[in-house]
């Protein structure tokens, strides 16, 4: 008998129990589907990590200082840091939190107090007015810049330039409204505002300089830029190299990468696991049917089929099973996707590779857990199975 | 006498159940020619089955020889025996044995799949089998959609698709009414004046005397009216009186 032959009799006796064959595709179905979307999900999400980090610029530079109180920066250790070779901007940092208020709008945002190169290092455009400028921060200005959201919230109906919002209860003077960066590593880039760097420290009543941006002149000046800053900083904070960190946009992209890369595998390992339970799932049908089918086992032996035909007749019901679950969850995963693509802001990449896998994958557990039901047929007696009612 | 078809010598199987040997056949010889129309009639417990899963290959013996068709099977392998049933043996049950998710046609065409033949030679034969048992008109009908007569001519169709030399019946009227075991009785008889060998297994004497030739089985060994070792037990001294009574 043949392999065609083998396959029309295992669709024939799928046919005639629909709803079993369907429950029985059912945990192959999700299992593949749910593979196909959550590692898509996790590849998309590294995807736009990449992308976003990619669009800083490969030339940026971060210094991040973990402990304020140790490493201290000052506005003369930024001075030394200009001076450095093959670094063409630097932009210290003071971060904050706070209420800022237009009349009835309030708006909870996080204050960035840094200097005009900001707006360079970090790629940033205007949509209206200026950004800040040395004299703001010398002259200890009371201007802001706003970020797009936090100008929609606090101005919805008029142009904001030229107007004053109340921060901590202090009047400032709108400058400038920035493009929409949109949401950058979770968290929304719009809803903020700038200020001068000594405006900001005052407001915050912090002086601490947390973070400090620097651009190299071009991407091969990366690494010699790097060596350079950790040189002053080791001279000027020696033994504290604990308190600070130093990296550029490639180690921030690695680590990204990185850390979705073993989300997307664990996604994808669960999703695999529900896979394995519907493998299971088909043995157990199997086994059964292999129990309610002995007599027509028993006749078929009886008629000419050996073992190697009744083997391969229940091998390849369970294998087309499983393909078809397979099939099938392959084009619901890949509808899901699609779906959360458009109902969600997710990113959601489309890998021909993983879905090729995964049904690869349902096939192979078609195999493994159809042998042992198939073998299991092959070997009745068929006078025994004859005798079966 | 014509060539033999089914040569058995010396053949014994016994069973253990529960530290006890059941004898089932005690060195049993029997030879069928080509074109007899024979059966083995004994009461239960006799041994009929065992000695029918013999002469159908679906068992084999502890010892003895077996020819089928001149070919020796008593030490042959698994798939060796299910090839000797698929080609040289037809069987036909009491209870049919049809498959119900398949039509006639497909039922009948089943042995041939396993034999390898191309689906349009499988067709042929199987619609000229079903056509000798007169259900030229039903071959896409499925088992639960016709009478328990026409099943079993559907089995004896699907016994016949394949030119065995031998059909092996057992019980082939236990699940038919007196009327139409007669019809299939003379359908047998037909069979047979055209030359084909059949054994019809039956605990039955009214079946048993359709046939040319009557072998007894008691207590696992076989009795015949004219062999060199004819002995009739009691029960059968009996059951022959009362056919000739009537
Ligand atoms: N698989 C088996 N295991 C143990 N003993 C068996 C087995 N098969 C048959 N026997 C025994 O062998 C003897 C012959 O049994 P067999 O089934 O051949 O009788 P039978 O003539 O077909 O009876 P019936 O008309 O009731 O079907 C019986 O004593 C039976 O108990
Ligand atoms: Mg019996």
């Amino acid at each position: 008998m043949n392999l065609v032959e083998s396959i029309k009799m295992a669709l024939k006796s799928i046919k005639s129990n629909k709803i079993r064959a369907i429950l029985t595709m059912l945990g192959i179905i999700i299992g593949v589907a749910s593979v196909i979307t959550l590692v898509g999900v996790g590849q998309g999400s590294s995807q736009s990590v990449t992308d976003e980090i990619g669009s800083l610029g490969t030339n940026l530079i971060t210094l991040s200082v973990n402990d304020t109180e140790s490493v201290q920066l000052k506005d003369d250790h930024i001075l030394e840091f200009q001076e450095l070779n093959g670094i063409s901007e630097v932009a210290p940092v003071v971060t904050g939190r706070i209420n800022a208020k237009n009349q009835d709008n309030t708006a909870q945002v996080s204050i960035t107090g840094t200097t005009p190169s900001y707006l360079t290092v970090r790629n940033l455009t205007l949509s209206q007015g200026r950004f800040i400028t040395d004299m703001d921060d010398v002259l200890r200005q009371k201007v802001v810049v706003l970020g797009s959201t936090t100008s929609e919230t606090l101005f919805p109906y008029e142009n904001p330039v030229g107007r004053s919002v109340q921060i901590e209860g202090v009047s400032f003077q709108v400058v400038g409204v920035l493009d929409s960066v949109g949401t950058s590593l979770g968290t929304s880039g719009d809803n903020v505002m700038i200020a001068p760097l000594s405006t900001t420290q005052r407001i915050t009543q912090s002086t601490a300089i947390g973070t400090v941006y620097f651009q190299a002149e071009s991407e091969d000046y990366v690494n010699r830029a790097m060596f350079q800053v950790q040189g002053v900083l080791t001279t000027l904070f020696p033994n504290s190299s604990d308190y600070y960190s130093v990296s550029s946009q490639e180690d921030l992209m690695e680590t990204m990468t990185s850390v979705s890369d073993t989300m997307t595998l664990m996604l994808g390992g669960i999703a695999s696991i529900s896979l394995l339970v519907g493998g299971i799932g088909i043995m157990n049908i199997m086994l059964v049917s292999v129990s309610e089918r002995t007599k027509e086992i028993g006749i078929r032996k009886a008629i000419g089929a050996n073992r190697k035909s009744i083997l391969l007749q229940f091998l390849i019901e369970a294998v087309v099973l499983s393909t078809l679950g397979g099939f099938i969850g392959v084009v619901i995963g890949l509808g899901v996707s699609k779906l959360m693509e458009v109902f969600s802001s997710i990113t959601i990449s489309y890998s021909p590779f993983v879905a090729l896998l995964a049904f690869l994958f349902s096939l192979l557990i078609g195999i493994v857990f159809g042998v042992f039901p198939a073998n299991k047929a092959s070997k009745l007696n068929p006078i025994q199975a004859l005798r079966q009612e | 006498m014509g060539n033999s078809v089914i040569e058995i010598n010396q053949m014994s199987k016994s069973y253990e159940l529960g530290g006890e040997t059941v004898k089932a056949l005690q060195e049993v010889s029997l030879q069928i020619n080509e074109g007899d129309f024979l059966s083995i009639i004994g009461p239960s417990g006799s041994g009929k089955s065992t000695f029918m899963n013999m002469i159908g290959c679906l068992d084999k013996p502890d010892s003895g020889e077996y020819l089928l068709d001149g070919k020796k099977v008593n030490n042959m392998k698994d798939h060796e025996l299910a090839a000797i049933r698929n080609v040289k043996i037809g069987f036909i049950f009491q209870n049919f044995n049809l498959l119900n998710k398949l039509t006639a046609l497909e039922n009948v065409e089943l042995p041939l799949v396993y034999r390898g033949l191309s689906a349009k030679e499988r067709r042929e034969k199987a619609i000229n089998s079903l056509e000798r048992v007169g259900l030229g008109e039903r071959i896409h009908h499925m088992p639960t959609q016709l009478s328990g007569g026409q099943q079993q001519r559907v089995a004896i169709a699907r016994a016949l698709a394949g030119d065995p030399p031998v059909l092996l019946a057992d019980e082939p009227t236990g699940a038919l009414d007196s009327k139409t075991s007669k019809e299939l009785l003379q359908m047998l008889k037909e069979l047979n004046k055209r030359g084909q060998t059949i054994v019809i297994i039956t605990h039955d004497l009214e079946v048993a005397k359709e046939t040319n030739r009557i072998v007894r089985i008691h207590d696992g060994q076989l009795y015949e009216n004219g062999g060199d070792w004819f002995e009739p037990s009691r029960i059968y001294q009996n059951g022959t009186q009362e056919y000739q009574e009537q």
